[in-house]
């Protein structure tokens, strides 16, 4: 069950990340971006991180996406202009490509003993509890520091988009 | 050690705590008490006490590393204060404190002084001081974007000018592609170890094999990233583009602090976490080094505009530093250290004196600009005869003590046609630099406009001037203090 | 028969089953209650025509949508526009699986439920967003935009609202809100000495503006944009928007129910002497009630038939009044009796809002969203931490 819906959710992230890039409407990308963060996210309830995975689909998918298709629909763009592909280039950069992914998943099938794979199930620090303690003990820096990032990027919309300052 | 917040994690992160809050002070007294723009030089005063502040706190850290010894590690390990975090911290304190001197006469001249200005390079400061203390991937990478994304905004200061922001939105793409190869080989480090921290991932790191796949993907990716930030070749493409676009004082911020910052990550990562890996990532390091030396020499030789030669030079002093770290001996490391607080002292020199010349509706940035100087104002041009000498490494000057270090390094270590190749460069340097001191010499002046000044852009002057020089003619307790920062 | 009982899957099916038969009926005589209650506001009658005191008057409506011709505008960006509907009415309608109407009740109890209802509620905006943008329209355009910053914005202060429930519960799974609710002995709307009120009340405007409803309809506001992101829709998907917007309303009413209201407990849950007249008097007082209010009426029927009708829907509420007082039939059902009491007088407030207050502007509408609502439900978040935390 579990092995089948990682194969479903997989193939559709890849699909629409594959559909982000051919897709010639900036609205249509958006919204191809949204299917892969929603796999994603489905990918990550499957494998026990059930924060992660709400918490994906609120911040990715739902605010920062809908921010991006907002701001699509008010520069109003339309879709761009393929430029015209050389034949040559297509038929040097699909083996080149296909060659790529079949090297690194060679790479990572040797590397990663059977041992160390992941089992669904088998991870059960994604609860909002765990999350959460590790948040504020082990990562109590990071966590905190973000504001400061947060507080700098806030300050630069400002500065750099505010008329009067 | 609690796992909550603790008197020791108080200690560490206090420098950090009281420029987070000057910082945010001066966001809030900005429009509090001078809503007059003439008014805004009175920030700076915020700028001085807070980084002395932080001095108080980084000096009562050193003092108990002199009493103590080894190192104070907080925040579980997030967090580690030893000789080599000091070093730099001291170093991003001073850099800080003389950009900020000399900022505000610029930005009045240039007419876009806001208050923001001075709460952004604070924080930035705070980014940085988590580049050189940060002992923690995820701390690393927070830090680093901290720095960064300050850095993007600072590039676009000036919004009036299209040139400014053309850099801020080229920096702003190339730099997050190059966080997004360091997270990435972040990443892959965590995965391999299992654990973000940096002790953890040495005994990792030294358990594989140097050309392990997975590790040199890892190894790559992370020093793609770096390489980025210290803009060394070929990484380099962002570096003329920004420094030239960027307010004068910013690039002399990003050439001395974001460099420095970058430097000693990428220090720390390579001498400590992956250490062992070192059959990896030298030929790496070999490669690029060289690539940058050649790239900023030769570049900058057809340079017309001070700032993009400047901009080169950069290169091509990031493709020094990273040799030292080939060498891979104490000389060599104790090159490098010396070599970035040279550095920063007289990069900034230099951009300072390219600040004066910025007047009102004029630039100031083309070589020409710099002509007849000495007539209209001898001790800039003295002044910036010295930083020249010292960016070429000429002898009675700092910069040279750098190179001879460096130089000395690689000898010992058996590095001799790269020792050849790093000095012959330094002919070709003395050239460009050259064509600076000749136009500003020999030049006929062809208008009397004389540099802007002010009290801070004096007393910085005068700061950096002195160091250059000291540095180099009594250059014992600055090597000293190098040796003790890097004995843990 | 018992091992299809005992299953595990059976409960969540069957209720997954029930939800989607009941959410079309129920929103359908939600409308109709909407209608005949402003009309009572308004001093008019209301739909009166069909059927008696037309109460068949939406099925008809219903009847009349599925029927129409649908129309898809020439220069709309067509696959868009088909799917927008459905983004909207799928993620209202999943929303309703994490609420537990019952101890039992419940599709699934997950322990990130609200969590999960919150990332539902902000992929919806999308539906909104783009059935808008895909309709290539004017009204449209400004509707769903109107609708996507309505959406960005009130969210903030929901989710803010939301997070004082849930640091009082200690827990984001529905079931378990409920439950500390339960154990701590009090509704969370007057927990914290009261203090929790002020949250519950962010938390209820906002919810407000995140259905689109008056007095914060401007993404539909029919006197400026037609009838907003879906003016160009008609027939069935226009249908569908409507469902979806219902929806929401019940998804956003159980969730204020569940989190602040006390789920399915009734009042005084751990009085136990009130178990009795509550638990047996509250439902048999409601249901009789309506009963003869039902029997009431018949005499003013114009027709046989709908004499008939009125009595034989008033039998059927004093069925129900009696089969509560059968204990075995009392104890699973009065839970979900309690829910929907609450959820009922939810609905009615908010129809009551809309009959009360005039539409706000715009720029009012902001302010009130980032001034007032945001800092407010701050400000409630900490006082409401720190009287947690002193009371231990």
């Amino acid at each position: 069950m579990e092995g089948l819906l990682f194969l479903t959710f997989a193939t559709i992230a890849v699909l629409c990340a594959l559909n982000l890039v051919l897709q010639t409407h900036p609205i249509s990308s958006a919204l191809s971006l949204i299917g892969v963060l929603g796999s994603i996210a489905v990918l990550y309830l499957l494998l026990g991180g059930e924060f992660i995975a709400a918490v994906q689909l609120i911040v990715y998918a739902g605010a920062i996406m809908v921010l991006f298709v907002f701001v699509i629909m008010l520069l109003n763009t339309g879709a761009e202009k393929q430029p015209t592909r050389k034949i040559v280039v297509t038929w040097i950069s699909l083996p080149l490509l296909f060659t790529f992914i079949a090297l690194a998943a060679m790479l990572i099938a040797q590397q990663v003993p059977k041992t160390e794979v992941v089992t669904f199930g088998g991870f059960s620090g994604g609860t909002t509890l765990s999350v959460g303690r590790s948040l504020f003990t082990q990562y109590l820096l990071p966590f905190e520091v973000t504001s400061i990032l947060i507080l700098i990027a806030i300050l630069g919309a400002v500065v750099l988009a505010r008329k009067e300052i | 050690m609690s796992v909550y917040y603790s008197s020791t994690d108080h200690f560490v992160l206090l420098p950090v705590i009281l420029l987070a809050l000057f910082g945010c002070a001066t966001l809030l007294f900005d429009f509090w008490l001078f809503p007059d723009a003439r008014q805004r030089r009175f920030l700076v005063w915020f700028l001085l006490i807070g980084e002395a502040f932080a001095g108080v706190a980084l000096w009562r850290q050193q003092s108990f590393l002199n009493q103590h010894g080894g190192s104070i590690n907080a925040f579980n390990g997030s967090l580690v204060v030893d000789g080599f975090s000091l070093y730099f911290h001291w170093i991003f304190l001073a850099t800080t404190t003389l950009v900020g001197l000399i900022s505000y006469r610029y930005f009045e001249v240039r007419e876009e002084h806001h208050g923001e200005y001075y709460g952004l390079i604070m924080l930035a400061q705070c980014g940085m001081f988590f580049l050189a203390s940060g002992n923690e991937l995820v701390t690393l990478f927070i830090g680093l974007e901290t720095m960064a994304v300050t850095f993007y905004v600072l590039v676009g200061f000036l919004r009036a000018d299209k040139r400014s922001n053309e850099a801020a939105l080229k920096y702003l793409l190339l730099g997050g592609f190059s966080s997004g190869f360091l997270a990435y080989g972040f990443s892959i480090l965590y995965g391999i170890s299992g654990s973000t921290k940096l002790n953890e991932i040495a005994s990792a790191v030294a358990a594989r094999d140097p050309f392990d796949p997975l590790l040199f993907l890892a190894i790559a990716t992370i020093l793609v990233g770096l390489f980025f930030k210290v803009s060394a070749a070929p990484f380099h493409m962002w570096t003329p583009d920004a420094y030239e676009g960027a307010p004068t004082v910013v690039t002399a911020y990003l050439a001395v602090g974001s460099k420095a910052a970058s430097l000693a990550l990428l220090v720390r990562l390579l001498t400590g976490a992956l250490s062992t890996a070192h059959a990896a990532w030298e030929p790496l390091l070999i490669g690029v080094a060289l690539l940058s030396m050649t790239v900023g020499n030769f570049a900058a030789v057809t340079q017309t505009n001070t700032k993009r030669l400047l901009a080169y030079s950069s290169i091509n002093h990031a493709g020094y530093i990273l040799l030292g770290l080939v060498a891979r001996n104490t000389i060599g490391l104790q090159g490098v250290m010396i070599y970035i607080l040279v550095y920063a002292f007289m990069n900034l020199g230099a951009f300072l004196v390219l600040t004066s010349l910025a007047s009102k509706g004029i630039a100031g940035e083309d070589i020409n600009d710099l002509n007849g100087l000495m007539q209209k104002s001898p001790a800039h041009a003295l002044w910036m005869l010295v930083f020249l000498l010292s960016l070429a490494g000429i002898p009675p000057t700092a910069g040279f003590l750098g190179k001879y270090l460096i130089f000395l390094g690689l000898l010992q270590s058996g590095h001799y046609i790269l020792a050849i190749f790093a000095a012959l460069y330094v002919a070709v340097a003395i050239y460009y630099y050259f064509r600076l001191v000749r136009a500003m010499f020999t030049q006929k002046q062809e208008n009397a406009v004389a540099p802007t000044t002010s009290l801070g852009m004096k007393l910085a002057l005068g700061v950096t001037g002195v160091l250059t020089l000291v540095i180099g003619v009594y250059p014992e307790p600055w090597l000293r203090f190098a040796q003790w920062s890097i004995t843990r | 028969m018992n091992a299809i009982f005992s299953n595990p899957w059976f409960l969540p099916l069957a209720m997954t089953l029930v939800i989607i038969g009941v959410v079309p009926l129920a929103v359908a005589y939600t409308v109709l209650l909407e209608r005949k209650v402003l009309a009572d506001m308004q001093v008019r009658l209301g739909p009166m025509r069909v059927g008696p005191h037309g109460l068949l008057q939406t099925l008809a409506d219903a009847v009349k949508l599925l029927l129409k011709e649908d129309l898809i505008p020439a220069a709309s960006n067509k696959g868009m526009f088909r799917f927008a509907p459905v983004i909207s009415f799928f993620t209202a309608a999943t929303s309703l699986a994490v609420i537990p109407f019952s101890r039992v009740f419940h599709v699934v109890d997950v322990n990130v439920g609200l969590l999960v209802i919150s990332a539902l509620s902000s992929v919806g905006i999308l539906g909104i967003i783009l059935g808008g943008w895909s309709s290539n329209s004017h009204y449209s355009l400004l509707g769903s935009l109107r609708g996507g910053a309505q959406l960005i914005s009130y969210e903030v202060a929901l989710s803010l609202a939301l997070v004082s429930g849930v640091m009082a519960a200690g827990t984001l799974s529905m079931t378990g809100i409920v439950e500390s609710q339960l154990h701590q002995g009090v509704w969370f709307a007057f927990g914290n000495y009261g203090l929790m009120f002020v949250p519950f009340m962010v938390y209820f405007i906002s919810s407000i503006a995140e259905t689109n409803r008056a007095p914060f309809d401007l993404p539909e506001a029919e006197s400026e944009l037609v009838a907003g992101y879906f003016t160009e829709y008609s027939g069935f998907r226009y249908a569908i928007y409507f469902l979806a917007e219902y929806t929401a309303m019940f998804v956003v009413g159980s969730v204020a129910v569940t989190v602040f209201w006390g789920g399915w407990l009734r009042p005084f849950p751990n009085v136990a002497w009130l178990a009795i007249p509550l638990d047996y008097g509250g439902p048999l007082a409601v249901f009789a009630a309506t009963g003869a209010l039902c029997l009431y009426l018949v005499k003013q029927q114009p027709i046989k038939a709908y004499a008939v009708a009125m009595v034989v829907v008033g039998l059927a509420f004093f069925g129900i009044a009696i089969a509560y007082l059968i204990p075995a039939f009392n104890a699973p059902a009065v839970p979900v009796f309690w829910f929907l009491l609450k959820l009922f007088v939810a609905l009615y407030v908010m129809i009551w809002l809309r009959g009360t207050f005039p539409r706000y502007r715009y720029d009012q509408l902001m302010n009130i969203g980032w001034k007032v609502m945001i800092p407010t439900a701050l400000g409630a978040l900490f006082l409401n931490a720190l009287v947690g935390m002193l009371r231990g």
